[in-house]
């Protein structure tokens, strides 16, 4: 036992531990996400996320030795999100023709987004700081901490919003979609990639290319809209 | 070899974006600024060639770049759980909102006006 739990601190404190963890569940994740003929609560990455999670809290391993590792994955999203213009262009015709239209409903339904939020979360009385955090969680992590920042809000707890509000819409997004009728691709990638930013048109990806095109697009457009609307909301809440 | 030259590329645009950012302080992500200026890059075909070649790969696998970062607010979870299932309420239902009203006024707004083929 004593020789086992020395193996596992090695193991556990080299970045190869982490990387290997992040791929090796992942892809025995997406096998079970296949064998159930990719259902919606077979997600990989909520089970991946999920099964390493627990893995952690139990053998008591610091989450910084796990991404000491995880992170030669987590680094590649920044050319993943530049490469992400591929898509686009291979419907740059479409797009522009629908320019206008698009930026129309991403602004409409981003603002619906974090006005339900704010509105929602000042009636349950959650705390203020807790409520100017939970504003920007429909942008991407990365923008959404500064953004919260400049509403006063708290940059990590920003994060953590962003994160499970991209988790809420991949995971549910089929079935809200079915329940309201919508079956073309480019609006329900679209919609989805609105609200749940990258983690939303990663899911859009795996199932439809154009959904994913619509869902990336819409992700680059509420981190431009928010860039502007939000620090305007800021100077009005703060007066 | 065509694959990693396209490698080269997004990294060099999202450098480029970060610096740039940084430089002039503008609230983007640098990958975002880089997105913007491949995509005109684009129309040159040495340079569409490369980016197809790592796109097709990068983004197939999209939800796997997410799992490290899905890791840390999974296990940070239990900070916020004084604010329990409130929060996760206003999550949830925000979402749904936006997701439905967004969905719903494209749907309305492409529906009119537009080809059947577009």
């Amino acid at each position: 036992m004593a020789d086992f739990v020395e193996l596992w601190v090695y193991l556990a404190s080299t970045p190869l531990f982490g990387l290997t963890a992040t791929i090796a569940t992942y892809v025995l994740a997406h096998a079970l996400y296949e064998r159930t003929g990719q259902a919606p609560w077979a997600n990989p990455v909520l089970w991946s996320v999920v099964a390493i999670g627990s893995a952690l809290v139990l053998t008591r391993t610091p989450y910084p030795s796990y991404f000491s590792g995880a992170q030669f994955i987590h680094v590649l999203l920044g050319p993943a999100v530049v490469a992400l213009a591929w898509p686009l262009w291979q419907r740059r015709a479409e797009l522009r023709g629908r320019c206008a239209r698009l930026l129309l409903a991403g602004l409409v339904g981003g603002a619906a987004a974090a006005a339900t939020a704010i509105g929602l979360g000042l009636v349950l009385g959650l705390p203020g700081e807790v409520v100017r955090s939970l504003v920007p969680k429909s942008v991407t992590a990365p923008v959404a901490m500064g953004l919260a920042d400049r509403l006063g809000g708290v940059p990590a707890m920003a994060a953590v919003f962003a994160v499970l509000t991209g988790m809420v819409g991949a995971l549910s997004a089929r079935a809200l979609f079915g329940l309201l009728r919508i079956d073309d691709w480019s609006v329900r990638g679209y919609a989805l990639g609105t609200t749940s930013h990258g983690i939303g048109a990663a899911r859009a990806m795996q199932v439809h290319p154009d959904a994913g095109a619509y869902a990336a697009l819409a992700m680059a457009l509420q981190v431009l809209m928010a860039s502007l609307w939000i620090p305007w909301l800021a100077r009005w809440w703060a007066g | 070899m065509i694959a990693l030259q396209g490698l080269a590329l997004l990294l060099l645009l999202q450098t480029a974006g970060e610096l740039i950012v940084r430089a002039l302080g503008v609230g983007l992500p640098g990958p975002v600024l880089g997105l913007a200026m491949l995509l005109p890059a684009l129309g040159w075909a040495p340079v569409a060639r490369r980016v197809e070649a790592v796109a097709s790969v990068l983004l197939q696998h999209l939800s796997l770049l997410f799992v490290p970062v899905g890791v840390g607010v999974i296990v940070h979870l239990g900070a916020l759980a004084p604010l329990g299932w409130k929060l996760g309420l206003v999550i949830v239902v925000s979402t749904w909102v936006g997701m439905t009203v967004t969905a719903l006024a494209l749907r309305a707004l492409l529906g009119k006006s537009e080809p059947r083929d577009g």
